[in-house]
């Protein structure tokens, strides 16, 4: 009864039920998975909790990922928001929390894939930022980890969350979508506009490759994921503000579908193109390569 | 989870937890067939840490992953890495081939499909296609008419919903197998029960994970 296959399957339960996006998830989530309401909730205020200690962990100046090719660039964006800035102190605090996540991901730590590992940082970077900065509740923070699931549920379902699939726009697209989704919530949007934001931000993002350098999620995966928070953040307000993506969401969806199709297999996720394939990457990843090798055989 | 990645690390571990649960046991040896962009990317993405660590039984949220190699050696578990074409498949896959102490041989080829999702599209050379999300029955058996009437009937006797069913053979009246997923942990009554039957070869069951 809770099911939605689609945006505007999600729009109509949600006025059916007179719920919004959040209550209208966590029950389909009961719907389908047997479990108890608290239960549910309970692993999604788990999964904001694993997300805090990565944002934490990854702010260390120390930071160096498994690679060696990032590391300690949150600690840099977190120091520039305490001084004068362009973009705003929230703005810095989502990038910087957005590099913290990734950052950590790279070092081999533990995170909340929201969607993917790749693209772990803009979630949590805007919710926990928003949390903070405007004085969000943790009960605020879990609803709002709903409302992007709900996102997250019509993508996988009608296109696909891997970069191997669709290229980036399928994980950090499909990510700002539902980070962009989860901001309007929190600013109180209903679902028609978290809806909006998902498609302006997902739209501007449309045909993003998956491109890592030497194959490790660091480059550009790391600093993508820190500009698409701010994507993400951009698109909340813009959606907040009244504009309309002439493009529905669920169309939106389908063209990153269909984009991820037509992408040559050398800009999903096999290093063999783009930022992979630089002079720069390429001496990188003959070093690493030669530098660490167990026996491949 | 643990990074870097959702398909290359997290899938991967996942992917390895069903192949020790196909075996029922840690297996003494094991190698790892490597495909498209597991195969050229999984030195960054720690995809053979975590497949190992998946048969260790460790799960993708395993602060340990990223030292499986040191636990394999301490537990003497003979591992290998292999980068292979296994065809038209998606191009995160891999085929893992076991053998636990008894000498016997087991073989899964699976694929991590985003996510962390995976689907499993055969074990010992059946093919199949499950997904390791809901309690799983996998049985090979003769392909004659009756075998999924009466093993359905076993598994609805003790109230337990089939999600998914799925049935599979090489050819008609040979070598068959079915897959069903369900709602409910199957006990191993059960699973004897459907032993049982005449035309049941062999049972294999994998919780969810």
């Amino acid at each position: 009864m809770y099911q939605f296959r689609n945006g505007v399957e999600l729009i109509n339960l949600c006025k059916q039920y007179e719920v919004d996006i959040c209550e209208l998830m966590l029950r389909c989530e009961m719907e389908e998975s047997g479990w108890p309401r608290q239960q549910i909730w309970d692993v999604m205020e788990n999964n904001l909790q694993v997300m805090q200690d990565a944002i934490i962990n990854g702010l260390s100046p120390n930071l160096k990922s498994a690679g060696g090719l990032i590391g300690g660039n949150a600690n840099r964006m977190r120091l520039r928001q305490e001084q004068e800035n362009l973009c705003g102190k929230t703005m810095l605090k989502v990038i910087a929390y957005a590099l913290a996540v990734s950052e950590f991901n790279a070092s081999m730590g533990k995170i909340v894939a929201a969607p993917t590992a790749g693209a772990s940082g803009i979630l949590p970077g805007i919710i926990v930022a928003l949390m903070e900065d405007k004085n969000y509740t943790r009960e605020d923070g879990v609803k709002a980890l709903f409302a992007a699931g709900a996102i997250g549920k019509i993508i996988a379902t009608n296109a696909t969350l891997s970069g191997a699939e669709g290229g980036c726009q399928a994980e950090c697209g499909s990510a700002a979508a539902m980070a962009a989704a989860a901001a309007v919530y929190l600013e109180g949007g209903d679902v028609e506009t978290s809806l909006e934001a998902a498609a302006i931000a997902l739209k501007g993002l449309l045909g993003l490759v998956c491109d890592p350098v030497a194959g490790l999620v660091e480059v550009p995966c790391s600093k993508r994921n820190g500009t698409v928070a701010a994507n993400a953040l951009a698109s909340a307000d813009m959606a907040l503000a009244g504009i309309k993506s002439y493009i529905p969401f669920d169309e939106v969806v389908d063209a990153m579908y269909r984009i991820g199709r037509l992408m040559s297999a050398d800009l999903r996720e096999t290093a063999a193109g783009g930022c992979a394939i630089t002079p720069t990457a390429l001496r990188y990843a003959e070093q690493a390569l030669t530098a660490n090798n167990p026996k491949l055989l | 989870m643990v990074g870097p990645s959702s398909s290359h690390t997290a899938g991967a571990a996942r992917l390895g937890n069903i192949a020790r649960r196909i075996c029922g046991e840690e297996p003494v040896k094991v190698d790892f067939f490597l495909h498209g962009s597991f195969a050229r990317t999984w030195q960054g993405h720690g995809t053979g840490k975590a497949l190992l660590a998946g048969i260790m039984g460790m799960g993708p949220a395993d602060e340990r992953i990223k030292d499986s190699f040191d636990y394999a050696v301490q537990a003497g578990l003979e591992y290998n890495f292999h980068t292979a074409d296994l065809g038209q498949i998606h191009p995160n896959s891999v085929k893992i081939v076991m053998q636990t102490a008894d000498g016997r041989l087991w073989e899964m080829l699976g694929s991590s499909v985003g996510g962390g999702k995976v689907l499993v599209s055969s074990i010992n050379g059946m093919d199949m296609e499950f997904s390791g999300e809901y309690p799983t029955i996998i049985t090979r058996h003769l392909d004659q008419p009756g075998v999924v009437a009466q093993v359905s009937e076993i598994i609805s006797r003790r109230g337990i919903n089939i999600a998914f069913l799925k049935v599979f053979r090489s050819s008609r009246g040979s070598d068959a197998s079915m897959v069903i997923e369900c709602d409910q942990e199957a006990g191993t009554d059960l699973l004897d029960e459907i032993r049982w039957l005449q035309a049941i070869r062999e049972v294999i069951f994998i919780e969810a994970g």
